[in-house]
Parts: C-alpha cells; structure tokens; sequence
C-alpha cells in the first residue's frame, strides 16, 4: 500500500554526461511541482556517466510518480530509489559559528565528539567542516545553535548503496552509439539493469 | 558542392533515404540552404514546401497519424524553428512520432544573439521526447538515427535535432548507418493478466475503454471485447480502434461523450483501460470517476500508470499483447441486465434533425466510406465529428486531442492525403480555426493535390468559446463574433484554384455534398448553419461525468444589455 504522509525520499539517477542534463531533470521537476530538497552531481568511474543524488519530498506515491517521470527522460540510465535497498549516504556541512572568549573552549570541546574539523579561525567565529549522515549533521547544527550560527552551506547527500555489486548497467547510450562499459573492479559484474517498470502491487 | 563530396548535409538526406524516410514537409531559410541545397542530389525525397512552418509539421503529423510510420519536418533558424513550436507539442501530446530538422547558425555563432539564432533546443526542452544540437559532423548521421528510434519507440513522440550551418556544410567520410531495429515493448507481467482476468470473470457490469495508444492493437481489442461481451468506449483519440457498427460500441466518454459512455463509466465495476491517459476531459472530475470501478490499465508508459487514477491492477506492456493474452483466457459470460441497462442508454442518443452544425457534420460524415480520412480541426464541429462520425477502422481520424490546437485539421489531412493519395482526406473545420492555416491552400494548389476534401462549418462565431460563454458567463459574448470580418470563402478558395460549393439548408445540403465530393479535384464546401447552437451532452468543466447536461438546455438567460449580443453587432 503506499504510504500517503509526505517525507524525504533518497534517490540516485545515473545520466548521460551531457550538455542540457541538469536543466531537463530540474526543468522535468519544476514543471510538474516536486521540491528538490538536495540535489548532488558529479562523475563517476565510467567516462560519460554523471550520478545524480536528489532528496525529493512527497508521499510515496508523488515519488514514485517523479521516478517514472525521470526514467522516460533519455538521458537517464538508471535510477536508484535508496529506500528499497540498505544505503550508506553522507553530506558535508561547512558552519561558521560565533566564539567568545567565555565559549571558545566549549564549542572546540563540541565539535570534538563530534569529530567536526576547525577549517577556519577567526577573532569571533570557528568554521567547521562535517561529515555524516543526515542525523548527525542535524545534532551538530542543534548544539551549535545556541553559540550563534553565522552561516551554514550543505553539499546535498550523496549516497550509494551497499555491497559489491554496482548500480550502472553494461550497457549506455552515449552519443548516438551503444557503449559497453567495463565493470570498474574486474570480478565484480555490474548488475543488469534494474526492471523498469511498475511493480505488480496487488 | 559538386556530386561526388559527402557533407553533413548529403549525409543527412542519405541517412532520412537509408530509413525509408521519402517524403518531407519544410520550409527553406538561411540556416538550412545547405541542406536544401543537398537535397538537389537527392531526387528519390519529395519534399513539400507549405506555406507556414506550422503548416510543415501539422502535415508531417497527419502523415505520422494515418499511417503509423514517422513524419519529418524541416525549418531554418529562429523564426523557422520557433514556427514549429505548435505543432511539436501537438504531437508531444498525442504521442505522435516526429522528426523535426532545424538548421542553426554556425558553431562559432552560437550564444552569442546571432542573425536569425535562437535557442530551439532550450525552448522545445519541455514539448519534445529528446532533442539534439549537432555538435561534429562525424556524430550528425549517428544522431538522426538514435532520433528516429527514438521518435517511433515506446511511446512515440516528436524529437528534435538542431544542426549548426557549419556542420551542414562539413566534410562527412564516415559511414550512413543503417535503422535501428525497433525496441520490443515489455511483455505483460503473466501475474498481472491473471488477476486482470479474474476480474473480469466476475464483474457484473464490466466496461473497456480503449485510447490513442491502442490503435496498433485494433483487431486484439475487437477480438479481446467479443470474447468477453464487454461493452467498448473510445476516447477521442481512441476512435476507430473498435467498429462502430459493432453492438458493443457505445461511443466516447468524457466532456462531450455519449450518454452510454457516461453513464457506463459511473456504474461499472470493472473498468479496463488500454492504451490511455485518463485526461481531464475524458475523466471529469476524477473523484466521481468510476466510483464503483476496480480499474485495470493496460499502458506502455509507466509514468501513466496510477498518475491520474487509482489503478487496481497494473499492466505495464504492449496494448495487443495484453489483449491478446486477456482473450486467451475469456470466458464469456451473459449479464443480460447489464446489457439491457446499456441498451438504453444507448437509446437516448439524439440523432441531429434541427438543421444546425450537428445535422451538417451528421450529413457529411454518412457519406464517408470506411477507408476514407475524417481530419478534424478545434471546436464544436470536432466534437460533432467524433460524436457523430462512425469509424470502422483506426488512423482513419486525425484531430488534436491533447493540445486541441486551432489549425491543426487542415494541414494534417494535406499530409495524410500525399500519404494515401488513392483516398480521400476529408476536414470538417470551423471558420475560425481554418483561417489560422487557411493560406495551406496554396500547397493543394502547388502540388496538384487532389484528395483534400475541405467543408467549413461556419457558424460566424469562435463557436466552442461563445458555448462556454452563454453557459458559464451569462452570454457575454466576449470578442468571439467572426461574422463581420471573415472572408468569401468560396472567393477565397478559388483564388487558390480550388473549387468551392456552399450550402445554408437542410434542402441544399445533399446536393452540394455531392458536388463537392464528385468533384474529382481537391474542393471546399462552406456550411452556413445557425450562429448559436451547443454541442451536448456536455459535463461541465470540474463535474462528475454523471453530472451530464443531455440536451441544449432552453434559452433563459436574457441578453445581457450593456454587452450587445452577437446578432446587435451584427446590425450594427
Ligand atoms: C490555437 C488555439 N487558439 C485558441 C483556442 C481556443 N479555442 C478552442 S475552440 C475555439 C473556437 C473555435 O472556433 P471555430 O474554429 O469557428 O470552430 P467552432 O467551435 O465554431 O466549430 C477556440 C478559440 C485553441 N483551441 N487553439
């Protein structure tokens, strides 16, 4: 049954790495109104494949309506919805927070247990540099918060799934030509590509 | 450029030649000579030269429509390219397989506001399946394939590749490649047909409605509702994918569907679905859309699949290869009240006897004979036309459903008419929409066509609009009155060449069908019918489609008296 109370919904899309990508996907989302909460972009180890990671919020079934939409898009390869597998997902923050004489200690001690690096001094402010998951990102700003935020800038999530098997099929059209890829570790075959499709829920 | 040299441009026609790809519609301009030019060397392609881009790509869908096979247009730059903005997202929305060339300035040219430069792969973005800019003459052959796979396959639908001048005029050594072979379309899940199946096995009132992506699948469906003796609607852009004449046919749902349509959408309790999008217009108010139905739907597109209503049984695959499999396990059951409650229903349909728009698209469209082309344009006679007209075979009907574009009708029946030139290709129109394409006179004329078969239904009024106007806002006939300015049209036709009948009565009316269709060229028969008639049924926009309005309800809301009515204006 699908779940009809609107929430985060982690989701990767493999694409073509070409001009006008990001503007198809983002122009696809904005017309039909789903929010892109976070959007990550960057290579991967097949030339030509770019990876995206968007964190897109909605029920399951407004999700899953943007998912069959960016699947018809012919630039896409794959899309990998993270929360039908197990996922390790990360994000880095960059938070500038206000010191005082009285606080610089406690904020350090802070940022310690949280093992957030000092990647900036300043006379008034501290900026650190964190890593994690979307739960530890969100305890570091809380603890911060009553020192004084000063800014804050998030990369987006990025996320992969686990194991050894790899979400990018043999096979991508790129160019006008068919492309076989090698598997990026020899031994570990990429996984044939996921079954487009509905799934049959009776 | 001398026989011999291979360039982007040669390679382009040898590769649309080497696709079987004979027959294109365009329009020449700077930044497409050199193709224009290459075309020279290339005597097997016929192109058409209309008068208006969008003329160029209407055709090419009336083309892609009766036949099934991909229609390719050309343009220039800029104001060429931005022409075929309309037609694109005419066959965007009614999934029609395009091929849209659009020349562009040259590379070092581009972004920088050039003569003539505008960035059509940005604008068409949303409106195409795929477009492309050329960027090395190597890729250009690679890409028009991968756009012609990608225009037919699946659900098809307009792409769009834009080729900077320099490529046009490039060297090209590498080789033409040779058509994709067409991607399988997935086979039905065998667990989905199962329970599609036992559903059907015990529904009491069961209903097929069957759309625009099932006309491949016309004879499966036919055979796949005779086995079970379920009764079939078609949607406007489902039409002629199940005979007319047969018994269970109970004609189009939606807003100005036939009362058994309706009436049998509300009440059934299974509902298959096949090939169709469930659009606004067909479904009225979604929530009081089969209230009582289990609904299964049969679509190639997963996007459709749960987007508009919510399905019980999903089937994503091919329309006749689930038809087909459907039929496998039919077991035809007798739902004798079913039928007679259907029967009924049936029996409220009016046949037309007030001389009007309605007893004039009636006339016409007796006289069509199964293999003959109904084009139709946007408005009331559009849907008097698929109210009206009894289609026994599919891509025999050509209108703009989706967009519902004015001008779309004339046009689309030129390209179905250089498709099939041994039939005929008849467009009912309204004297609005026809001006907006009107000047496509001149390619009858240029070409010689003679198959086109023009009737105007002049009711001197953007008639569909006054419609609305007169029900939902009082009859303030706002800026609708075409009466004080349109043209002769029979004078108009005849400066093109063409042939024209009129006729203003039920007493006049037969003869000059007559005439106009024995005529042996390409002809126009101007219809003058009454200014303000209605098209009913009617659901009203945001009702349910049991919320129907039957018939034209009497006339009794007074004139409004600071707005003159139509017929003051006229006097005035
Ligand atoms: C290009 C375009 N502009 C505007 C409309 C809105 N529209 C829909 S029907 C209609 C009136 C059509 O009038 P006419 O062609 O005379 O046909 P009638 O309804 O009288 O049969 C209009 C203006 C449209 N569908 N397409």
């Amino acid at each position: 049954m699908t779940d009809p109370t609107p929430r985060d919904h982690l989701v990767s899309a493999l694409v073509r790495d070409e001009p006008r990508v990001l503007t198809r996907i983002t122009s696809l989302f904005g017309r039909r109104g789903y929010n892109i909460k976070s959007l990550s972009v960057g290579s991967t180890e097949h030339p030509g494949v770019s990876r995206m990671t968007f964190v897109v919020t909605g029920d399951r079934g407004v999700v899953e309506q943007a998912m069959r939409q960016l699947e018809k898009l012919h630039d896409v390869i794959n899309i990998i919805d993270h929360s039908l597998e197990k996922y390790v997902d990360r994000e880095l923050v960059l938070v500038k927070v206000a010191i005082t004489p009285e606080s610089r200690v406690e904020v350090r001690q802070i940022a310690e247990d949280f093992r957030a690096r000092i990647v900036d001094v300043g006379r008034h402010a501290l900026t650190f540099e964190v890593t994690g998951d979307e739960g530890k990102i969100t305890a570091f700003i809380e603890q911060m918060r009553p020192f004084g935020i000063l800014e804050t800038m998030r990369t987006g999530r990025v996320a992969l799934t686990r194991g050894s098997n790899a979400d990018i099929p043999t096979h991508v059209y790129h160019a006008g030509e068919t492309q076989a890829l090698k598997p990026a570790v020899e031994g570990v075959e990429p996984r044939e590509e996921r079954a487009r499709g509905v799934p049959n829920l009776f | 450029m001398t026989q011999g040299e291979m360039t982007g441009a040669k390679a382009l026609w040898a590769t649309l030649v080497g696709h079987g790809i004979h027959t294109v519609f365009g329009y020449p301009g700077g930044a497409i000579m050199p193709v224009y030019d290459a075309l020279t060397f290339y005597p097997e392609v016929r192109h058409i030269l209309t008068r208006h881009e969008q003329g160029a790509v209407h055709a090419a869908e009336g083309w892609a429509k009766a036949t099934g096979e991909i229609g390719v247009c050309l343009a220039t730059s800029g104001p060429g390219a931005t022409n075929l903005v309309t037609g694109l997202a005419d066959a965007m929305m009614d999934s029609v397989p395009i091929l849209a060339i659009t020349g562009n300035v040259a590379r070092h040219l581009m972004g920088t506001d050039a003569f003539q430069e505008a960035d059509i792969t940005g604008i068409t973005l949303p409106i195409t399946k795929h477009n492309y800019v050329v960027r090395e003459v190597e890729e250009l052959p690679r890409i028009l394939a991968e756009a012609i796979r990608i225009a037919r396959s699946g659900r098809p639908g307009p792409v769009l590749v834009d080729i900077p001048k320099d490529i046009q005029l490039a060297p090209y050594s590498g080789d033409i490649p040779v058509p994709h072979a067409r991607p399988e379309a997935p086979a039905p899940a065998p667990e989905a047909i199962e329970r599609a199946r036992e559903l059907l096995r015990n529904a009491n009132k069961p209903v097929i409605i069957v759309g625009g992506g099932s006309l491949d699948a016309a004879a499966e469906i036919t055979a796949l509702a005779r086995a079970w003796q379920i009764p079939v609607i078609t949607t406007l852009m489902g039409l002629g994918a199940f005979p007319a004449s047969d018994p269970l046919w109970l004609g189009m749902p939606g807003m100005h569907g036939s009362v058994a349509a309706n009436r049998a959408i509300s009440e059934a309790d299974v509902l298959l679905g096949i090939g169709l999008r469930f659009d606004d217009r067909v479904t009225g108010r979604v929530s009081g859309f089969a209230p009582n139905a289990a609904i299964i739907h049969v679509e190639l597109d997963a996007a459709e699949i749960g987007k508009i209503v919510r399905t019980h049984v999903p089937v994503r695959g091919d329309a006749a290869a689930a038809a087909r499999l459907l039929s496998e396990g039919a077991q035809r059951r007798d739902r004798p009240e079913w039928h007679a409650q259907l029967a009924r229903w049936q029996a409220r349909t009016q046949k037309p006897d007030r001389w009007g728009a309605a007893y004039a698209v009636q006339a016409v469209t007796e006289r069509l004979r199964p293999d003959d082309i109904l084009a139709s344009d946007v408005g009331q006679h559009q849907m008097l036309a698929a109210q009206l007209a009894r289609f026994e075979r599919p891509r025999r009907w050509l209108n703009s459903g989706g967009l519902g574009t004015m001008g779309f009708g004339f046009p689309a029946a030129i390209g179905a008419a250089l498709a099939e030139p041994g039939v005929r290709s008849v467009v009912i129109a309204g004297d609005g929409g026809f001006q907006m394409t009107a000047q496509e006179l001149a390619t009858l004329k240029k070409y010689d066509i003679r198959n086109v078969k023009i009737c105007i239904i002049n009711n001197a009024y953007l008639g569909m609009v006054r419609q609305w106007q007169e029900l939902f806002h009082e009859r303030r006939y706002s800026e609708v009155w075409l009466g004080d300015s349109n043209p002769d049209f029979l004078k108009l036709a005849d400066a093109y060449g063409v042939p024209g009948y009129r006729a203003d009565s039920a007493e006049h009316l037969p003869g000059a069908i007559d005439a106009w269709l024995a005529d042996p060229k390409s002809a126009l028969l101007e219809v003058v019918v009454p200014h303000e008639h209605g098209v009913f049924p009617m659901v009203p926009a945001g009702a349910a489609l049991s919320e129907m309005i039957e018939q034209e309800p009497a006339r009794s809301i007074p004139g409004n008296e600071r707005n003159p009515t139509a017929e003051e204006a006229k006097g005035a």
